[in-house]
């Protein structure tokens, strides 16, 4: 048993290597995705403010990871009298 | 053209102080002109390291906010006459230091020096973020540990992000400079090893530099260590890496100060 143990205790260094491995790609994945989703914020409010007054705050993009499908959610809030820019320029 | 060089690694204590003076001071002794920034504001170190702790007079920030001249800040190294060091201040106002008051102290030493090298507060705020802004080169410091390794994917993540070259489109020079490496150990599987770390921060190797008593000795008596004693294992290491860094090819091995046994047994005395 106590050889077992010593040669069992040699042999950190492949777990940890294993245990980075598999942290690192998991955050290196979520770090990307919150430049993602802060890019697609900005991206999608000068879209739309290009055609409708919107309040930045009202403006919330999620993404949700699933195992086979992942879901992008854009939600943006119109504000009931808010005009179109078309209309206002009109 | 002067490279602007900043010693980063998210972790604390893995030997971004050491390093800068070491790697400093073996640009210098290869005839650059150089100047070692200390970044650590309130929690400044590199004086102590560098042996010049009691000539500080005027520092970073002073310089940053127009109080002092940049030449009555820097402090000329005794021992090398092209090293200086500009030491950051002990102010606990962490805001002292602005974007704009580094950009142009760094642009006024890029007039002066071959390499200004930053040393890079531990952690992943401003004083951080500053250090690496502006710079063209990258050293990351990494001790073959888990929590180290992480969190220096974390910096090389900041350093493709958050720098003035990442956001202009460019790339980031990036180097792995591993410390505290015992061979020993990691050849008996109790260490992560060179290629273990190479493989998971996918970033070139800059050198190795052994786990050696030598490098505590060359800070107890404020020395870098290339300067404290050229011959020992860690000084070869670091001697290496600054030659890389001016674009030799310099063949990649792990120093050692491997003894025979009488020298174990009676160099101890000498030394």
């Amino acid at each position: 048993m106590k050889l077992f143990d010593f040669f069992n205790r040699r042999a950190s260094a492949p777990v940890a290597r294993e245990r980075l491995q598999i942290l690192l790609a998991h955050e290196r994945a979520s770090v990307s995705n919150s430049n993602l989703v802060a890019l697609l914020h900005r991206e999608v409010l000068a879209a739309v403010s290009k055609h409708i007054v919107i309040d930045p705050d009202k403006v919330e993009i999620k993404l949700r990871e699933g195992d086979e499908v992942s879901l992008l959610e854009i939600d943006i809030e119109i504000s009931a009298n808010a005009p179109a820019l078309s209309e206002a320029a009109a | 053209m002067p490279k602007i060089l900043v010693v980063t690694s998210g972790k604390g204590g893995v030997g971004k102080t050491t390093s800068t003076a070491a790697l400093g001071a073996a640009l210098a002794q290869a005839n650059q002109k150089v100047a070692v920034v200390d970044f650590d504001v309130g929690l400044r170190n590199l004086d102590l390291v560098m042996g010049a702790e009691r000539r500080v007079v005027y520092d970073l920030i002073n310089v940053a906010q127009g109080d002092a001249k940049l030449h009555q800040a820097l402090i000329r190294d005794k021992r090398l006459d092209n090293l200086y060091l500009l030491p950051a201040s002990q102010t606990r106002d962490k805001d002292a230091l602005t974007e704009e008051g580094v950009r142009r102290v760094i642009d006024e030493m890029r007039e002066r020096f071959d390499w200004i090298v930053c040393d890079s507060p531990a952690g992943i705020e401003r004083g951080a973020t500053l250090a690496m802004r502006f710079a063209d080169v990258a050293v990351v410091v990494a001790n073959p540990e888990v929590s180290s390794v992480r969190d220096s994917d974390r910096i090389i993540g900041l350093l493709d992000a958050k720098t003035e070259v990442a956001e202009k489109g460019g790339r980031m020079e990036k180097h792995l400079l591993l410390t505290r490496y015992d061979a020993g150990r990691a050849a008996r599987g109790e260490m992560l090893n060179v290629d273990d770390v190479l493989e998971i921060l996918s970033i070139p190797l800059l050198g190795i530099i052994p786990e050696s008593e030598d490098v505590l000795r060359a800070s107890n008596v404020g020395s870098p260590v290339t300067l404290h004693s050229g011959t020992s294992a860690p000084s070869r290491a670091y001697a290496d890496a600054a030659r890389r860094l001016l674009g030799a090819e310099v063949p990649m091995d792990i120093p050692s100060d491997k003894k025979g046994l009488l020298v174990r047994l009676f160099g101890r005395r000498a030394a």
